[in-house]
């Protein structure tokens, strides 16, 4: 019989699909609608940092050098009061096989996508994770697949967005490119019931094992070269796999570094709207991904999503596009760096932020990616002002996302906007309950909600009092 | 850019994968109004002609059918032209880094 590839039809066998493209079980580690033992999850299903560390080094990843940016610290310096601005050291993710940290991520989802003998690997990703998978799959010699968000409904799309797929294809993967809508899903689903392949889900165990060693390597190498572990490890959040990952690692190396989240505010905008999909210069690192994921990880294409960014987020802070756009380019005139631009999200809060920390202290910004064609702030600014956004030279509160990006007269005024993460866990806790519909919430569940948003037992019964719930 | 294509050549097809009606409940209204669609390259595995349903061959080896839209596919996106705007940066944080304490 004909498989029923309605939209409700595919949706209601998910369940089944998602189980066979994972070859995982979660059912052992979900203990209730709200609960789950996520390190028993981790600990069981992902890998060890020593196992991923042999299989990143056999496909080329991580090792990635620590630069320290010596001109944008003496920039830093100059615009901090007397005798502050911590010293900004730079993860560079961009010697990656493909351009990016994904490779980190992509390795060991292909690594156990080949022992489990699968034939191909598949990614929904229009990020850099597709080139990262398409490119791990040919060490690998397995098939792959990439689905992608490309066009509005004029069949428009961001140059960045059509350079990720021009990279896919490179490598020689099938790219899928669609309009916007989170029918992406659906589509994806689909293609891994038809082709029997893995997938590659950016939010399974063996992804964020995989970045772990990201956290892990820029802690020993500050350790080996400086002599102390980073004040802070700033780190561009959208999905939260990063964030995780990386935090993960820094903890697993026994750094206490503050982990800070960085994001381009694109308040306003939404992300399945085939009007505003064009009227974004970023594509990725933006509060469209990093708040919903925040505050709702599980809605993510995998039972239980193991990026879970709240449980590891010290702080987090938003920059504009402008502010992202103006780093870019002072990474490059004065570093001799081309690099980003989503990945310099970090990179423009980490100027801020070590202006708060004396200049004996260490910042690290844990990544950059390639840049090329499409990809680089010239092509995305020249998009915007063809999509209407206005592109001006001014102080960063003049940016509106969608209509004005406001580029920086003076390195003075790079700064950031303080999240208050109290409201981000109140949200988390509120969208806990609401989804699984529960009038009373048990004192495990309590306890996963605190461990889960990194606050208390207190703070949780105080948010669930405000919604009504026993506790 | 070529009209037809000849059997074994690197083409791009398209289709609908959703009509307006059978998307998912959950998109905006904007994008209710439209279809999701899709588009895809491969090898032809007939002749064809753009605008006329071809079938190919995908490179994970799957067989699709679609509307051919173009022939021997490339890329068009660029650089892009100079934005004055971000032209000066570099000229200032030298001179920035120049200045006494």
């Amino acid at each position: 019989m004909a498989r029923d590839l309605s939209y409700n039809a595919v949706m209601a066998r998910r369940g089944e699909i998602m189980k066979k493209a994972l070859g995982l079980e979660y059912d052992e580690f979900i203990q209730s609608d709200i609960a789950f033992d996520y390190e028993g999850m981790m600990e069981k299903t992902g890998y060890s940092p020593e196992e991923v560390r042999q299989i990143q080094q056999q496909s080329g990843v991580g090792n990635t050098p620590l630069l320290e940016l010596k001109n944008i610290t003496e920039l830093v310096r100059k615009t901090s009061k007397k005798g502050y601005g911590a010293r900004i050291l730079l993860k560079d993710e961009a010697a990656n096989p493909s351009g990016s940290f994904k490779d980190r991520r992509a390795s060991v989802s292909v690594y156990h996508a080949k022992k489990l003998g699968y034939p191909g690997v598949l990614a929904a990703t229009s990020g850099n994770y597709g080139a990262a998978v398409a490119s791990q799959a040919n060490m690998a010699n397995l098939g792959c697949i990439v689905v992608q968000e490309v066009f509005d409904s004029r069949h428009v799309g961001q140059p960045e967005i059509i350079e990720k797929s021009r990279k896919c294809e490179a490598y020689g993967a099938e790219v899928i490119q669609l309009t916007v809508g989170p029918e992406l899903f659906y589509v994806s689903l689909i293609l891994l019931e038809e082709t029997g392949y893995f997938n590659a889900s950016l939010y399974s165990p063996f992804a964020i094992s995989g970045v772990e060693t990201l956290g892990y390597e820029l802690v020993e190498q500050t350790r080996a070269r400086y002599g102390k572990d980073p004040a802070y490890v700033v780190v561009t959040h959208a999905g939260g796999g990063n964030v995780t990952g990386t935090a993960r690692g820094v903890r697993k190396a026994g750094a206490k570094s503050k982990i800070i989240g960085a994001s381009v505010d694109l308040t306003g905008l939404h992300m399945a709207s085939d009007h505003d999909f064009n009227r974004k210069s970023f594509t990725t690192g933006h509060t469209g991904f990093g708040v919903p994921f925040a505050t709702w990880p599980d809605r993510a294409d995998v039972p239980r999503n193991a990026a879970r960014p709240l449980r590891y987020l010290d702080r987090y802070v938003l920059v504009t596009q402008g502010e992202v756009f103006y780093v870019t380019e002072a990474l490059a005139q004065v570093e001799g760096l081309e690099r980003g631009p989503a990945g310099n999200t970090s990179l423009a809060a980490a100027i801020a932020l070590a202006r708060e920390l004396p200049e004996d202290e260490i910042v690290v910004v844990q990544e950059t990616e390639y840049t090329g064609a499409g990809k680089h702030p010239q092509a995305q600014l020249d998009f915007a002002k063809r999509n209407g956004v206005k592109v001006i030279r001014d102080e960063p509160k003049q940016n509106v996302p969608g209509k004005v990006i406001a580029i920086p007269e003076h390195f003075s005024q790079l700064t950031f906007t303080e999240v208050d993460l109290d409201r981000m866990r109140t949200s988390y806790v509120r969208n806990a309950v609401t989804r699984s519909k529960v009038a009373k919430v048990t004192q495990e569940e309590v306890k996963f909600l605190a461990e889960d948003t990194n606050s208390s037992a207190d703070f949780v019964v105080s948010v669930l009092e405000t919604l009504g719930v026993q506790a | 850019m070529s009209n037809t294509c000849k059997k074994g050549e690197w083409v791009e097809i398209h289709y609908v994968v959703l009509t307006p009606e059978e998307r998912s409940p959950d998109v905006p209204e904007d994008t209710k109004k439209v279809p999701l669609e899709c588009w895809i390259k491969g090898w032809a595995l007939t002749d064809g002609t753009v605008g006329e349903p071809v079938e190919i061959r995908t490179p994970a080896n799957r067989t699709v059918k679609g509307t051919l839209t173009r022939v021997n596919p490339g890329y068009t996106h660029s650089f892009g032209p100079s934005v004055p705007e971000l032209l000066y940066i570099g000229q200032e944080l030298r001179a920035m880094l120049k200045e006494d304490e």
